[in-house]
Order: C-alpha cells, then sequence, then structure tokens
C-alpha cells in the first residue's frame, strides 16, 4: 500500500551518480563509454592540474564519507613541487551501520570511480593510488578488479595515460573485516600492512599520509563525483542542494518504511519527504527514531522530520549528516535495545587502542544488559553518562565518540524507556542467565 | 609437522611474489593483508605455517605477523567450512528479524558463534553490519548475499549447502568456496567463466531511479562541453564554500586527535540535563 509522491517530492530526486544503475551491462567498459564515460578524463587531462582543484573547490564538494571536509581545501593541502611521491587512497571500507550507497555503486559502476581517483591522481599529482575496499564486499571487488584490468587495456592507466605523459597505477586492495580502517589513519596503518589502530594527529595525511608522504584519503562517493563536475562544472553542480552542502546526495533508507532503498537526492531533503519518496511507514508503524546518517550520529526524533539533511542543518538539529543512513525506527522498536545493540557494535570494532574507548564501551555494553534484564538501577544512567563523558574526546579517533552518541541521545530523548526497565514496567529483554557477576 | 615448504609450493610462491610487486619495492609490508588471504585461499584458515610462510616473505618475525593476523575478523584461526554463513545481527537487521535468524540457524546446525558442524562443511558466524540494510534482514555465505531472510529460508539455504549444493545468492555471484574466495581477496582475479558479470541490481538499489524514471525526472542544465576555468580567467570564479566543516566532524579529517565533535559533546549535555 503506497501512495505517489507529491510532484514536489518528485522533483527532489537527482540521479547523477547512480544513474548509470539503470543500464544493465555499466560495470563494462564498453558500456561505461557509451555512457559519457572516460569523456571527463579526457577533458582533464588537458587542463591544469591546479585549475581541476579550482573547480571541485568551485563545486563547493565536501566529503561523502561522514566529515563533510571541503573536498577542494583537502585537495589543495598536498604540498606541490615538494619532491615526495603523493598518493591517492579511496576509502572503500563502508561499514557504519545502516550505511549502504557505495557497495552498490562500485558494484553497478565502479569505472566512474576509477576515472575519479585518475582525475583526482592528475590533479594532486600522484602517481599510486589505492582502492582501500572492505573485505566483505567481495562481488564489489570483482568488478572492481576487473574495471582495473578494462581501464589498463584501454590506456587510462599506466604510462603516458592518452599521451598526457602522466602515469598512474591503480591497486585494489581487499582489508580483512576491521569497522576501524574506515577511520582514515587506521585505513593507512592498515594498508602498510599493520593492525588497523588510529595515528595521533597532527601531522595529518595531507603532509604525512601513507609512507609518510603527502596523500588525501577521499570516500567512493566523493571521488565518484569528480567526473560529473569536470563534465557539467561547478555551476551546474551547486544547481543542486544547497549553498553551503551542494550537490547530490545518496540516502539510504532502511527499516519500517514501504519502500527501502537508495535514493539520489538534492541535498537538504528532509526525512519527511524521504519516507514520502519511500512510499510512507509500514502499515501499523509510527515513526519513533532514526539516525541520521549512521549509529555514530545521535538520534534524531519525530519532532525532527523537517530538518533539512545537509550539513548544517542537521547540526544544528543536534547530530550529524555522517553517511545519510537513515535507518527508521517506529514504535514497536525499543531505543534502549537498540543502542545495546550498537554498544555491542562498538565494543567488539574498538580497536584498543585507546583506553577509555577500549574499557569505556566493555561496561557500557554490561551496564545495557543489565537494565535490559530488569536489574538496573538509577545509578546505571549516571553511571553511563559518566563513561560517555571519559569517552567523548579522549580518543584518538571518531569511533569512541560515535559511541557515545546513541547512548547520549536516547537518554536526553527516551529516558521514560530506561525507567520502564529500572522500574519493572517493561518486561525484561533479555534473559538472567548472560549476567553472572554483572553486579 | 607442517611447514611452509610442505604446505606452500612453487604455485603460491609466484602469486606470493606478484602481491608483493603491487607496492613499492620499499614497502613490501604493505603486501600483508593480501598475503593472509593467500595463505587462508590453501589451508582455509591462516595456520602457524601461515603465518611463517608471509614472514619468511616479507622477511619480518612471526609475532609481528600473528599480531595483525589476530586483529581482523576475516583471518580465521581455525579449520574453518566450506561455506561460511554470517548472520548480520547488528541493530536494524536485528530488529527485522536476524537474530532469531541467527538462533534458529544456530539451533538447527547445532553450533554457535564462530564454530563449525561437526562435519566440517559450515562455520556459523554473527555478523556485524553487512552494508546492505535496505535488504535488511541479511545473511552471506562467503560473502555473497541473501536478502530479506527468514528463519525458515535460512534453515533451507544452510540444508541445501549440506546436500552439496550452490544455491544462488539474491545479487552478485554464483557461490565459491571460502578458499577459492580468499584467492580472489589476495587480489587475483576470479577465473569462473562470467562469475564477474552474475547479479542484476535488486530493487531497492534502484528504487529512487525507478520513481524519478516513471515520473519524467532528471537533473537540468547537465552540459558536457561546459569550459574548465583556467587560473587567468580568475575573478569570475565564486569562492568555495569552506565555512561549517570543522563543526560537524564525526571522523578525522583536520580533526586533532582527542577533540569532541560538538554535536556530540551537546549532546552530552543535555543527556546530563535530562537526567538530573
Amino acid at each position: 500500500m503506497t501512495t505517489t509522491p507529491r510532484r514536489e517530492v518528485l522533483e527532489k530526486l537527482t540521479p547523477v551518480l547512480t544513474k548509470r544503475w539503470l543500464s544493465p551491462n555499466a560495470w563494462t567498459m564498453k558500456t561505461y563509454e557509451q555512457l559519457d564515460g572516460y569523456a571527463a578524463l579526457k577533458k582533464a587531462l588537458k587542463a591544469h592540474p591546479d585549475d581541476l582543484i579550482q573547480l571541485i573547490k568551485d563545486s563547493g564538494l565536501r566529503g561523502r564519507g561522514g566529515a563533510g571536509f571541503p573536498t577542494g581545501l583537502k585537495w589543495g593541502f598536498i604540498p606541490q613541487g615538494d619532491g615526495k611521491p603523493h598518493y591517492l587512497v579511496v576509502n572503500a571500507d563502508e561499514g557504519e551501520p545502516g550505511t549502504c550507497k557505495d557497495l552498490p555503486l562500485m558494484t553497478h559502476d565502479p569505472h566512474s570511480l576509477i576515472e575519479g581517483v585518475i582525475i583526482a591522481s592528475y590533479a594532486i599529482r600522484a602517481e599510486r593510488a589505492y582502492i582501500y575496499i572492505r573485505g566483505e564486499a567481495v562481488h564489489a571487488a570483482r568488478r572492481l578488479r576487473n574495471a582495473v584490468v578494462e581501464a589498463y587495456d584501454k590506456g587510462y592507466l599506466g604510462r603516458d595515460i592518452l599521451k598526457s605523459g602522466f602515469n598512474l597505477d591503480v591497486v585494489v586492495h581487499s582489508g580483512a573485516g576491521a569497522y576501524i580502517c574506515g577511520e582514515e589513519t587506521a585505513l593507512l596503518d592498515s594498508l602498510e600492512g599493520f593492525r588497523g589502530q588510529p595515528r595521533l594527529r597532527p601531522p595529518f595525511p595531507a603532509t604525512h599520509g601513507l609512507y609518510a608522504s603527502p596523500t588525501v584519503v577521499n570516500n567512493v562517493g566523493t571521488i565518484s563525483s569528480v567526473p560529473y563536475i569536470v563534465l557539467g562544472g561547478a555551476d551546474w553542480w551547486r544547481t543542486m542542494g544547497t549553498e553551503k552542502s551542494s550537490g547530490p546526495m545518496i540516502y539510504s533508507l532502511s527499516g519500517r518504511i514501504a519502500n527501502p532503498g537508495q535514493y539520489e537526492c538534492s541535498m537538504g531533503i528532509t526525512l519527511r519527504e524521504l519516507i514520502e519518496l519511500a512510499g510512507g511507514m509500514q502499515p501499523g508503524h509510527e515513526l519513533r527514531f532514526w539516525t541520521p546518517g549512521g549509529s555514530s550520529t545521535p538520534l534524531l526524533t519525530a519532532d525532527h522530520l523537517d530538518v533539512p539533511l545537509d550539513f548544517e542543518g542537521v547540526a544544528g538539529a543536534g547530530s550529524i549528516l555522517g553517511t545519510t543512513a537513515t535507518q527508521i525506527f517506529s514504535d514497536q522498536d525499543c531505543p534502549v535495545y537498540a543502542t545495546y545493540r550498537w554498544l555491542e557494535f562498538y565494543h567488539h570494532e574498538s580497536c584498543g587502542k585507546c583506553t577509555p574507548c577500549r574499557e569505556g564501551n566493555y561496561w557500557m555494553v554490561r551496564v545495557y544488559q543489565r537494565i535490559l534484564s530488569g536489574q538496573g538501577t538509577h545509578e546505571d544512567l549516571d553511571t553511563l553518562l559518566d563513561t560517555c563523558d571519559n569517552i567523548l574526546g579522549r580518543s584518538f579517533c571518531g569511533l569512541g565518540d560515535g559511541a557515545t552518541s546513541p547512548v547520549t541521545s536516547s537518554l536526553q530523548y527516551f529516558k521514560q524507556d530506561y525507567l520502564d526497565y529500572i522500574e519493572g514496567r517493561t518486561a525484561p529483554r533479555l534473559s538472567e542467565k548472560a549476567l553472572v557477576g554483572a553486579h | 609437522m607442517t611447514t611452509p615448504t610442505t604446505v606452500f609450493d612453487e604455485e603460491i610462491r609466484q602469486r606470493a611474489r606478484e602481491i608483493l610487486a603491487r607496492y613499492p619495492a620499499d614497502r613490501t609490508r604493505s603486501a600483508l593483508l593480501p598475503l593472509l588471504h593467500l595463505v587462508q585461499s590453501v589451508e582455509g584458515h591462516v595456520s602457524p605455517a601461515g603465518v611463517e610462510f608471509c614472514a619468511e616473505v616479507l622477511g619480518i618475525n612471526k609475532a609481528q605477523v600473528g599480531a595483525v593476523a589476530s586483529f581482523y575478523t576475516m583471518y580465521k584461526r581455525r579449520p574453518t567450512g566450506d561455506w561460511l554463513v554470517s548472520v548480520c545481527t547488528n541493530t536494524m537487521c536485528n530488529v527485522l528479524g536476524g537474530q532469531e535468524v541467527y538462533d534458529t540457524l544456530s539451533e538447527h546446525l547445532g553450533v554457535g558463534h564462530d564454530e563449525t558442524t561437526g562435519d566440517g562443511s559450515i562455520t556459523l558466524e554473527h555478523a556485524e553490519c553487512l552494508a546492505a540494510c535496505d535488504y535488511g534482514p541479511v545473511m552471506t555465505v562467503n560473502y555473497d548475499f541473501f536478502d530479506n531472510v527468514t528463519p525458515a529460508s535460512a534453515t533451507d539455504l544452510v540444508d541445501d549447502l549440506r546436500r552439496g549444493n550452490r544455491p544462488q545468492p539474491s545479487r552478485g555471484a554464483r557461490l565459491c568456496t571460502l578458499k577459492e574466495m580468499s584467492l580472489q581477496l589476495a587480489g587475483f582475479p576470479d577465473t569462473r567463466e562470467d562469475a564477474v558479470a552474475d547479479g542484476v541490481p535488486g530493487e531497492p538499489t534502484l528504487r529512487g531511479l525507478h520513481l524519478a524514471q516513471q515520473h519524467g525526472i532528471a537533473v537540468a542544465g547537465f552540459n558536457p562541453d561546459t569550459p574548465i576555468k583556467k587560473k587567468d580567467d580568475s575573478g569570475t570564479a565564486k569562492p568555495a564554500a569552506t565555512a561549517g566543516a570543522a563543526a560537524s566532524k564525526p571522523a578525522s579529517d583536520a580533526k586533532p586527535a582527542g577533540d569532541a565533535p560538538k554535536p556530540q559533546e551537546d549532546k552530552l549535555r543535555g543527556a546530563k540535563e535530562a537526567n538530573k
């Protein structure tokens, strides 16, 4: 039972990066080339690299991996004429809970990423690029590796690309199952053959990245946007999105809606409009809480249906745009249980380097188990907040910070749900037998 | 006792050399993750002999290799079945029924997390988010997806595997064994005829596109011949948007280690207020 969205909402759809997914063989060189493929590369190689960096600055493109850092600025940080090798590293380690936009992109349109890689490498003067892809993403990796081979065969990779004098080698490097490697400095350590643990910053990767050389680390969606900007221009790109959050964005909708899926829309669309595009809530479900961009972004509620989902709008509502992975939960879902399950995740994925994150998440999981098994106390809520206070801002990277998001936001909006477990109004969700020694 | 010499033959050594050649000559340690996938492709797990082989190839010690191998979930330390069955039990799949699927399979197969059935064919694990939330609840076999699973469909699936069949994943390529898949993860092409062509996007992936197509929505004003401005035409270029970046940082870009992002700090204050 779905209703047709209103015209003004439909017009917020902006199929750009996703458009080729409709063409069954767009993952092959032949089809990709029929659909504007590698036209941007030919155009870019005739331009001066500095002009390409300026073009990306002018477009207002911001990172699609969650932090929203201005891409052109990042490229501009790479020192030129320093005599050191430069590197481009694509962060394809998609794993933020709720996020599922990069895997379909690499599976159905891998060449757009590779074309973006070549243009970005040319702009920052890198002769080697690595695509660090999540280990579990096996089919996306098959397609990507196949596309790299096709690009070498065509002379788009290798030496003297299209007689421009520019050389580039690309390696697709599979990870091995560690969420932390989506953090850019942990990714670099992993790519160097170590445990994936974050580095102290500064210095930043722009000067001391891979092999202590100047390095740009960009998300898949960021790099795949580049060919479109090169072709259509910065002004065209800015016709989509908002002033400070330009362009289209792939919103990944999951959960209690009629039609979960990928919706590429103009940045700044609201959740109310996205739910309308997705055919409404599932019958019998009423929106209760949601993540704007993965589990590391503080939860929002039905009061935030009209918040513009761009970088500024979501920050204004007390959360973070993140990866635009909107996980939608209803009145039939329990925010305490949801938070508990996310904390199990952060506990499992904490790399162990920083004590506050390693120990804090371990103990918070246990406090949640106690609350959910009907043995919680009012002091447990103080303990949770105290623990968050000790994790937040006291770890090397954002994993620890992210773990506090569901805890603090659910306590702010849904304290009553916690009290209902503690005071015995809600039946225990977990059995007591898991709790030996918890007190 | 097995040693690297008895387990890893000349073909594998040749593959190891190919892996090393992908990285700068003075940075061969970068080859460690693919080398670990390579040894797993031979033995089905990373054994002491596999660790020793990687150490020997890279000229580092076994403790250095072991420290890395034990950090990553996908390197298995014990013999693993041909079929690694992973059920997503992270929050979204969990509330949509993933936990029930996992519990049912665990009981049906008589094994717990990271354990292998008595016949050695199936290893079960509960997995964290597999990046397919729009198809939840999902499970994977050797990381190829089965979408919208139920306890009944998951049970049928593992029974089919135990009968020696290879059921077709919902998307992605036809199934290959854990060893075959590990070789692909080491960076070698999938040599099965047309396997890379297998799989079409499912409806959730295309939903927004189909909606746009049905209603004739397209992005206007795209002209692929738009010129790229040169430095000398400056004065016409708009200033780049740089504002707001530092305020909304969950990740590391330009965030000094230990700085908390503002929205999360505010959230902590809000929660403390609510808890008073």
